[in-house]
């Protein structure tokens, strides 16, 4: 299946990068019915993990509860302008996905 | 897609075998290490979310934000952020009380990564959202009620 690019958007100020990342991803709850009335399975990101360069800078878990098309935005210490953050999701039915951006 | 790499990463649980797997770059390293709390996912109610996150009663914390909406018109994407002045946070969660399911995300900050996490929730109802953050190895708590006038869940 195809998976959608993932936008991220990193900033550097006063030695603090916050990063901006909107991820496309359906995020079904598996409580949803359609039409016919059966119940749509779930299907969501279950892990999330983003780094700076090599480092670890953010691990997340996320549940059903998470909106469609997931936004997230968090800072951390330290980066420079043109290092390198990239995100990296995983969902329950196994699919995967990495994208990497520059910080501005 | 590859059906093999999908039986591997289902058969597979034990950690050891996981790490084999990452250090083989057949999965990303980082996700490896992480693995999902299925317990602290699957629970109901916040008191057994509480436990199968190891927070038990976590004492409520001026130091501890939890920002949003007072009103919320559309719940399936409620903005939603935590933030902390506590030393050493090395995990977030957000707790959404009346959903299906009460924990929403949770987040494991290493050093250097600052205790002010925003997402986007789905809320099923009006609720109290729970902060849970973890400092020095304590849990702490802060609250805030978001009304919801529609739904995210169902339609």
């Amino acid at each position: 299946m195809a998976t959608n690019p993932m936008k991220i958007r990193a900033t550097n100020k006063d030695g603090v990068t916050e990063v901006k990342v909107l991820v496309s991803h359906e995020m079904e709850t598996g409580q949803r019915k359609d039409a016919s009335g059966a119940i749509v399975p779930a299907w969501f990101i279950t892990e999330l993990t983003a780094k700076h360069n090599d480092r670890l800078v953010l691990a997340g878990e996320l549940g059903t509860a998470v909106s469609k098309n997931p936004y997230l935005a968090f800072r951390f210490k330290g980066g420079a302008k043109g290092d390198k953050i990239s995100v990296s999701w995983k969902d329950n039915k196994g699919e995967s996905r990495t994208d990497e951006a520059a910080i501005a | 897609m590859n059906k093999q790499r999908r039986n591997v990463l289902k058969t597979c649980s034990g950690a050891a075998l996981m790490s084999l797997l990452a250090a083989a770059g057949i999965i990303a390293p980082g996700i490896a290490l992480a693995e999902w709390n299925k317990a602290a996912f699957d629970a109901k109610s916040m008191a057994d979310t509480l436990k199968a996150l190891g927070a038990g009663t976590p004492a409520d914390s001026k130091d501890v934000q939890v920002t949003g909406p007072d009103i919320a018109e559309n719940g399936a994407v409620v903005p939603v952020g935590v933030s902390s002045t506590l030393p050493n946070v090395t995990m977030v969660a957000i707790l959404i009380e009346k959903n299906p399911n009460a924990l929403a995300a949770s987040f494991t900050l290493p050093e250097g990564t600052e205790a002010n996490v925003q997402t986007r929730v789905k809320m099923g109802q009006t609720s109290n959202v729970y902060a849970l953050v973890k400092s020095d190895g304590k849990f702490f708590m802060a609250t805030k009620e978001i009304k919801v006038t529609l739904g995210g869940c169902g339609g």
